[in-house]
């Protein structure tokens, strides 16, 4: 019964639905064959991209399904405990007497975006500053308490559930956002195109534009000639015409990154704030910028800090 | 132990080592900011960044443990250009306030910063406007100097104390003092020699000083057990290099009339800390008796466990007692007014600071200086200890018993009160002087001591989380417990010279013991001039528990 749902999992070819990507029935082998006395499942709603409310969409639609992905788990894996790491801004939408029921701990958390990072919200969980954690070891060996654990997005579960019913199809949910569309959250088939998205959601704008992908602040800038690129990561997609300043959408992305970070790291930190100015100032110093994205590339601990010269780059190599 | 290579060079490393630390031991340099030997890696300056070959991208040499047959390199175009724009962006929140800054011409940001030729005002510094914090005119933190490393916050919870803490304000996390009633400061100033950017220090009278010297006041300086084999670390000397009579002359430069021995003091505690603790045993009271000469522990026993109070030994700390004596013996002896004497002691120490300021022991002395203060003051006044003729000591009061040196370390204590107990119940000379059960730099060393048919049964403890373990699960074992709140005692103090390490520590205290053992007189109760003090002078009950005994009582959050 254990490897049965493994074996579903892998068929089924899931991936973890928190923006990563990773195999989903991977983290839950590796959780079942560490040896240890006590495991533990988190299930992350913690959901900080900005822009984003796919996870708010699936627990106000399909709250009961999500539980019964965590209950699968819960069977599934020996001796084990689940958390909801939980965004204080979806409080309402979880039912929590039926979590006491059920034995399922509720954290809910205001730590900004780092703080939805798997090891981030470990710490949290153990009362510590919400940073995220050095690999190895992954959380999967050794992660909440120093337990295995298990950490999958509230997507994930619902999934689960839907492939032990034998219910799934390759679906992902997608959010698309832009001022000029009328946009939301859509289930729809995994690996479809920029454009196939946009024109069977009707979203594709009749003026000019260009989209970002993946992520509302550290996503990629796509132009109209990409919009055959499948979207990955995190399904969302922002749709921006020419029209629209693109300084006030990389002055919402810096605030909202100087704001998200932990602060560890001198370039995330500091660069980041410098980004902001500049920005701000609509006086980019390009010289310095790239010196700025050079180290946060190769000096960021995380994989947050590391990405953040994405969305600039491409929207200043492509859009201005 | 594996096989590596560090630009180039085969190293054999133990594989339990960081990677910067191997590359400083084989002579390679890294240069790192947040990076502490005490602590764990904290990972964020980026400035020790290395590349290591087949892996993408570059790794931080603190943080990253080696792998057999790993190559690293070190000092790429890359690594050198990230390196650059890292300290860049770490000046560009740090406000330089070079002049008073306890690194003194040793600041590692500034000294990298020249030699990389940086902009260090590249942008405005983005905390110039950030709070100063004073904890009760001892201690300061000036945020906007702080680098966000977060080294002085681990060494406050290592503390057990955690009065520092990691806060969100607006958009960034900030260094703040705790507001929970149940946490204060109590002033130890391991933050102050575990924080990189000088945003720590101690407050410094020094300006007052000078202004009592200009006024012709008969100003009399007193060093503590462990400035000696510190301060010359300030004039690039080696670690533990032994510097007295050089010191004595700059201080005598700076206009001091008269400059004593604290270990002289100490040698007087030991003799009444030894008497207490055998009044103590035979009557069966208070026990286990603590020391007290740590100020900080003092303040910790009454903030966080007052229940302990009678317990502390009522005897004052050296340098309280010296001062004391000054104003009074020695006063009297060269016919000068004790309102006219300003007595200024090198501590090694922040909370030496508080504890002047105590209402109970006011008077005794007036400034405490800590040694980094005072290598300042000599800078200022261009006096190189290097160069400078060294001067005899100032034999009223300025030798020490072996045993009054060695105050300065860790378990000092407790072997010089050890060998007064042998001594005095014993009454010979004693077969053995040296107690090495109590030296070293464990945080917890215990040892039973038999003199007779007396057994002693003896803690030596420094840290103060230690303190608390010993207190909290081991309270009854003990007869005499020594706490320094300070690692390795105050050696490893919070007024010592920056950098600090287990090694640095280490070859401090060495030089102490290397005192000690070329002392001839290692026993306080065979100092002639303690001998004298007592013969002349302390011959009243009354004056000896004026001069050498005080009180403690709780103290309620005063930061």
């Amino acid at each position: 019964m254990k490897t049965d749902i493994i074996q579903k999992l892998k068929e089924a070819n899931l991936k973890g639905r928190g923006g990563a990507g990773f195999p989903t029935y991977l983290k839950w082998e590796s959780v079942l064959n560490s040896k240890a006395p006590k495991k533990y499942i988190i299930c992350n709603a913690a959901e900080g991209e900005l822009d984003l409310a796919k996870d708010k969409y699936i627990l106000e639609n399909y709250f009961k399904e999500v539980i019964s992905g965590i209950q699968i788990a819960l069977e599934t894996i020996d001796n084990s405990f689940a958390y909801i790491y939980l965004n204080k801004k979806y409080s309402s939408l979880v039912d929590k007497e039926l979590l006491k029921s059920l034995n399922i701990t509720l954290i809910e958390e205001d730590t900004g975006y780092i703080g939805g990072e798997e090891s981030s919200a470990i710490n949290f969980i153990e009362g510590k500053n919400p940073e995220p954690r050095k690999r190895p070891p992954f959380v999967s060996e050794k992660g909440l308490f120093n337990m295995p654990t298990l950490v999958n997005n509230v997507e994930t579960f619902y999934y689960v559930s839907k492939i032990a019913k034998g219910d799934y199809q390759g679906e992902r949910f997608y959010m698309i956002v832009g001022e000029k569309i009328k946009g939301g959250v859509y289930e729809l088939k995994e690996g479809m195109s920029i454009r196939e998205i946009l024109k069977e959601t009707n979203n594709y704008l009749d003026v000019p534009f260009y989209t970002q992908i993946g992520g509302g602040a550290v996503g990629e800038i796509m132009i109209e000639k990409e919009f055959d690129n499948l979207v990955s990561g995190e399904g969302f997609i922002r749709v921006i015409s020419y029209e629209e300043d693109p300084y006030q959408l990389m002055e919402k992305w810096a605030e909202f990154l100087v704001n998200g970070n932990c602060d560890k790291c001198t370039a995330c930190r500091e660069g980041t704030y410098r980004i902001l100015e500049m920005v701000k100032t609509r006086k980019l110093d390009l010289k310095v910028l790239d010196e700025i994205f050079l180290t946060l590339e190769k000096t960021s601990f995380c994989a947050l800090g590391k990405s953040i010269p994405t969305p600039f780059r491409s929207l200043i190599n492509k859009v201005i | 132990m594996i096989n590596i290579q560090i630009d180039g060079k085969k190293i054999i490393a133990d594989e339990k080592k960081c990677i910067l630390e191997i590359a400083r031991e084989n002579g390679i340099k890294i240069p790192s900011l947040c990076y502490h030997s005490d602590n764990s890696p904290k990972e964020g300056c980026g400035l020790c960044v290395i590349e290591i070959e087949g892996r993408k991208g570059l790794f931080t040499s603190c943080g990253t443990y080696p792998e057999e047959g790993m190559i690293i390199r070190t000092k790429t175009p890359e690594i050198l250009k990230v390196r650059k724009t890292n300290l860049e962006l770490l000046f560009s929140q740090h406000a330089e306030k070079c002049g008073d800054c306890i690194w003194n011409n040793r600041c590692r940001m500034l000294n990298l910063a020249k030699a990389w030729g940086l902009h260090i005002n590249r942008w405005e510094d983005r905390k110039k406007d950030y709070p100063q914090y004073d904890f009760n005119n001892v201690l300061t933190f000036d945020s906007s100097k702080c680098i966000n490393c977060s080294n002085c916050v681990e060494t406050c919870e290592k503390q057990g104390i955690g009065f520092l803490e990691i806060k969100k304000e607006g958009s960034f996390h900030v260094v703040t003092p705790s507001k929970d009633k149940n946490k204060d400061c109590v002033y130890c100033g391991q933050c102050v020699v575990h924080c990189p950017s000088g945003s720590f220090s101690g407050v410094d009278p020094s300006l007052q000083i000078e202004k009592e010297i200009k006024n012709n006041k008969y100003v009399v300086f007193q060093f503590a057990p462990a400035i000696r084999t510190s301060i010359g670390e300030e004039f690039e000397m080696e670690y533990g290099s032994v510097v007295i009579e050089k010191m004595i002359a700059g201080i005598k430069k700076l206009g001091a009339k008269k400059v004593f021995d604290v270990s002289v003091g100490a040698d007087i505690v030991t003799i009444e800390e030894a008497n207490e603790l055998i009044e103590r045993l035979t009557k069966k009271e208070k026990l286990p008796m603590f020391t007290s000469c740590c100020p900080a522990w003092v303040k910790f026993v009454e903030f966080y466990k007052p229940e302990l109070i009678p317990n502390l030994t009522e005897v004052r700390s050296p340098h309280i007692v010296l001062g004391g004596i000054i104003k009074t013996y020695f006063a009297q002896k060269e016919n000068i007014k004790p309102e006219d004497i300003v007595v200024v002691s090198v501590m090694p120490c922040i909370s030496k600071k508080y504890e002047i300021q105590r209402k109970e022991l006011k008077g005794s002395v007036d400034y405490v200086l800590t040694t980094h203060e005072l290598a300042r003051m000599f800078l200022k006044n261009k006096i190189d200890l290097n160069s400078i003729e060294g001067e005899p000591r100032d034999e009223i009061l300025g030798i020490p018993s072996g045993a009054g040196v060695i105050f300065g370390s860790s378990g000092g204590v407790a072997e010089s009160a050890t060998r007064t107990a042998c001594f005095k119940l014993l009454n010979k000379k004693l077969d053995k002087i040296d107690f090495k059960e109590f030296r070293g730099e464990e945080e917890i060393k215990e040892a039973t001591v038999e003199i007779g048919e007396i057994k002693i049964r003896i803690a030596v403890v420094n840290g103060l989380l230690n303190a608390r373990k010993i207190i909290e699960n081991h309270l009854r074992e003990f007869d005499y417990i020594e706490v320094m709140s300070c690692p390795h005692g105050c050696v490893g103090g919070g007024g010592q010279p920056v950098p600090t390490s287990r090694e640095i520590r280490r070859k401090r205290s060495e030089g102490l013991y290397q005192i000690d053992e070329n002392e001839e007189i290692r026993i306080a109760d065979e100092n002639p001039i303690v001998q004298k003090i007592y013969k002349d002078f302390l011959t009243d009950k009354n004056l000896i528990k004026k001069i050498c005994y005080t009180h403690f009582s709780k103290k309620e959050k005063e930061n």
